[in-house]
């Protein structure tokens, strides 16, 4: 049985687990001991791995050859945007972009730690240095640029350096006519910038519209999760706005609706399948599909 | 405007009711014994004012929102009726139903026709359940589309106010999309061809608020908040507790003066003497003249030049370290 979680603690720069693995018996002293290199953050820890769909047990190597979708059930595993890149780009070329971008407590934000300490923690225990990584390169040949969040940076949160990122990709797709693609995976606004995370989604639909009158293309692709201000932003503005099977898509969390109906919820409420049966998907593609099913997009927007 | 009698106080305001009731004491007094007592009584009400004043001095950012959500504050339809005439309210949004928590159509302001939009909270229980509080669903978002799309048509200008404890988290709203109607609008709005005016006038929660506050200008009333999320939620996510909220409102500095300081709104308007409820008229007085001065500026420019400004306006909203590589 899948355990239900918590996104919203990641947005709190916690992990998001619950209880009972939290106070398991054995603890992990030493993290990441098979796992130094940072292409393999954010996937499954160790040699072997158990889906947590279908319990089936495989090697971290035949899933990341499967491309992290369980060989069993296909239940896609959360990855990383290096790992989205390496699948979608050719030859694993791609040249990584405005990564000068830091983000800062300017508010000096402070609940039950300092966001600025928040932000240390969070780059001293990985190499990524924010919640969305933009890059180019080629897709079968065809130019596009992507910005993917990292959910392993504080819930892949949305904050002012997401909004700068992204529009700069932006700007960069009108200077060059390249289209654009992003790909997220949030739990929702950075709360740590209050109002300035908030004003990301008007800063990026603004720069989509330009995208919109120069003809370029937009796609987004939704992954699991994308909460909040990204679904009330530019990860419903796509010209096309595609999905992962099976990813946990909505404007508020199932916990919130919850307490808020005073129901249970019903079985694959919010799941990529249940979006596109009310008609707010173009279409669902496995992570295996993808690359092609992208460039097939895009040329058909070229020729 | 509720009768003095009839008057609701906040913590914070008792040391008024107080005063209220000693007013109401001389006034049955002078009553009774034919004694003449207006003397005292004017006194009194000259305390209260200078009361008014000094309560809401020196705010806390909790005590903000807690007036905010005054429950004698004027909502959108009042400060419709104060500063317009020839009200006419359009319904729906021509695919679901319509939405009671979002109110809207044309008016006349000074004898120019704009179209003005908000959320509307009920004043008493039964209204304020049949207004959902003022947490609109998709429809309410979508008419206010489709509204604002109906001014772009007429070339009149478009008014929002905001006051909304946050867009409804219900299952229905997910089932019809609540993120991509507020994004829509979000859109859409950065690309309206007329005047764009977006004023807080109560709550500014979150996407709920943003979705019809994307303008040339946003202006915040004195006693209103503007954030990401309120200070309730914030508290249970980022505390794990509901009891954190005033330390939240503090963390997230949420108030006008805050958001006028970090440039992402444009003016603070002031409101009456202790805050908007004292006085819906007066109130509607003091923000007429930014609305009338904003539309005159905005009408300077073509389109194309508000559009792009519009887009660059919130383009510059951030902050962020660019360090060297």
């Amino acid at each position: 049985m899948k355990q239900e979680e918590d996104f919203e603690a990641n947005l709190a720069g916690e992990e998001g687990q619950s209880e009972e693995t939290k106070t398991s018996w054995f603890k992990r002293i030493k993290k990441g001991i098979l796992t130094s290199t940072a292409e393999k953050k954010e996937t499954p820890e160790g040699l072997w791995s158990k889906c947590p769909e279908c319990g089936y047990i495989c090697t971290v190597t035949e899933l990341r050859e499967n491309m992290f979708v369980c060989p069993k059930c296909a239940y896609h595993h959360r990855i990383g945007s290096s790992e989205y890149f390496d699948i979608i780009f050719d030859d694993d070329q791609y040249e990584i972009l405005y990564e000068n971008i830091r983000s800062k407590d300017f508010l000096h934000f402070t609940d039950l730690k300092s966001y600025e300490k928040r932000l240390q923690e969070t780059w001293a225990k990985t190499d990524i240095t924010d919640s969305v990584r933009v890059a180019k390169g080629t897709v079968k040949s065809n130019d596009l640029v992507i910005a993917c969040m990292d959910f392993e940076f504080i819930g892949g949160s949305l904050g002012s350096v997401m909004g700068e990122r992204i529009a700069r990709a932006a700007t960069l797709c009108l200077e060059k006519r390249i289209p654009l693609m992003i790909i997220c995976k949030s739990g929702g606004a950075r709360m740590m910038e209050s109002a300035f995370s908030l004003m990301q989604l008007a800063k990026v639909s603004g720069k989509l519209s330009q995208l919109t009158d120069a003809g370029i293309p937009y796609i987004s692709l939704l992954t699991d999760p994308s909460f909040g201000g990204i679904s009330a932003s530019f990860g419903m503005l796509g010209d096309l706005n595609i999905a992962e099977p099976g990813a946990l898509i909505g404007f508020a969390g199932p916990r919130v609706i919850k307490e808020t109906i005073k129901k249970d919820l019903p079985e694959g409420f919010q799941r990529s399948e249940f979006l596109l049966e009310h008609g707010f998907l173009d279409f669902i593609v496995p992570r295996k599909e993808l690359k092609e099913k992208l460039a097939t997009v895009l040329s058909l927007f070229k020729n | 405007m509720p009768q003095d009698k009839n008057r609701q106080f906040l913590e914070f305001e008792k040391p008024i009711k107080e005063l209220f009731d000693d007013i109401e004491g001389l006034k049955q007094k002078a009553e009774k014994s034919k004694i003449d007592l207006s003397d005292p009584i004017r006194k009194l009400e000259e305390r209260v004012i200078e009361t008014r004043k000094a309560i809401t001095q020196n705010l806390t950012p909790w005590q903000k929102v807690q007036l905010s959500r005054h429950p004698d504050r004027p909502y959108t339809l009042k400060y419709i009726d104060k500063l317009t005439t020839d009200f006419v309210e359009l319904f729906g949004d021509r695919n679901v139903r319509d939405d009671k928590a979002m109110v809207g159509g044309f008016a006349s302001l000074d004898g120019r026709t704009v179209m003005i939009i908000g959320q509307q909270k009920g004043i008493n229980t039964k209204a304020r359940q049949l207004r959902n509080f003022g947490m609109a669903n998709p429809e309410g978002y979508r008419k206010a589309l489709r509204l604002m799309k109906l001014a772009e048509k007429f070339n009149k200008p478009v008014i929002t106010l905001i006051d909304t404890p946050g867009a409804y988290p219900g299952l229905e709203a997910e089932e019809r999309g609540q993120g991509e109607a507020i994004a829509r609008n979000i859109y859409e709005m950065m690309r309206l061809k007329v005047p764009v005016i977006c004023v807080v006038i109560g709550e500014g929660a979150s996407g709920g608020a943003l979705g019809i506050g994307v303008g040339d200008r946003v202006f915040m009333l004195e006693n209103t908040w503007y954030t990401v999320i309120s200070p309730e939620s914030c508290s249970s996510i980022l505390w794990r507790s509901w009891d954190q909220k005033e330390k939240a409102a503090e963390q997230l500095k949420l108030t006008p003066d805050y958001m006028h300081q970090f440039g992402l709104i444009d003016e603070i308007i002031p409101e009456p003497v202790g805050g908007a409820h004292w006085d819906y008229q007066e109130a509607a007085n003091l923000l007429k003249p930014y609305l009338l001065n904003t539309l005159n500026e905005l009408g300077q420019l073509t389109p194309e030049q508000r559009i792009e400004k519009r887009i660059e306006k919130f383009n510059k909203m951030g902050f962020y370290d660019e360090v060297a590589q």
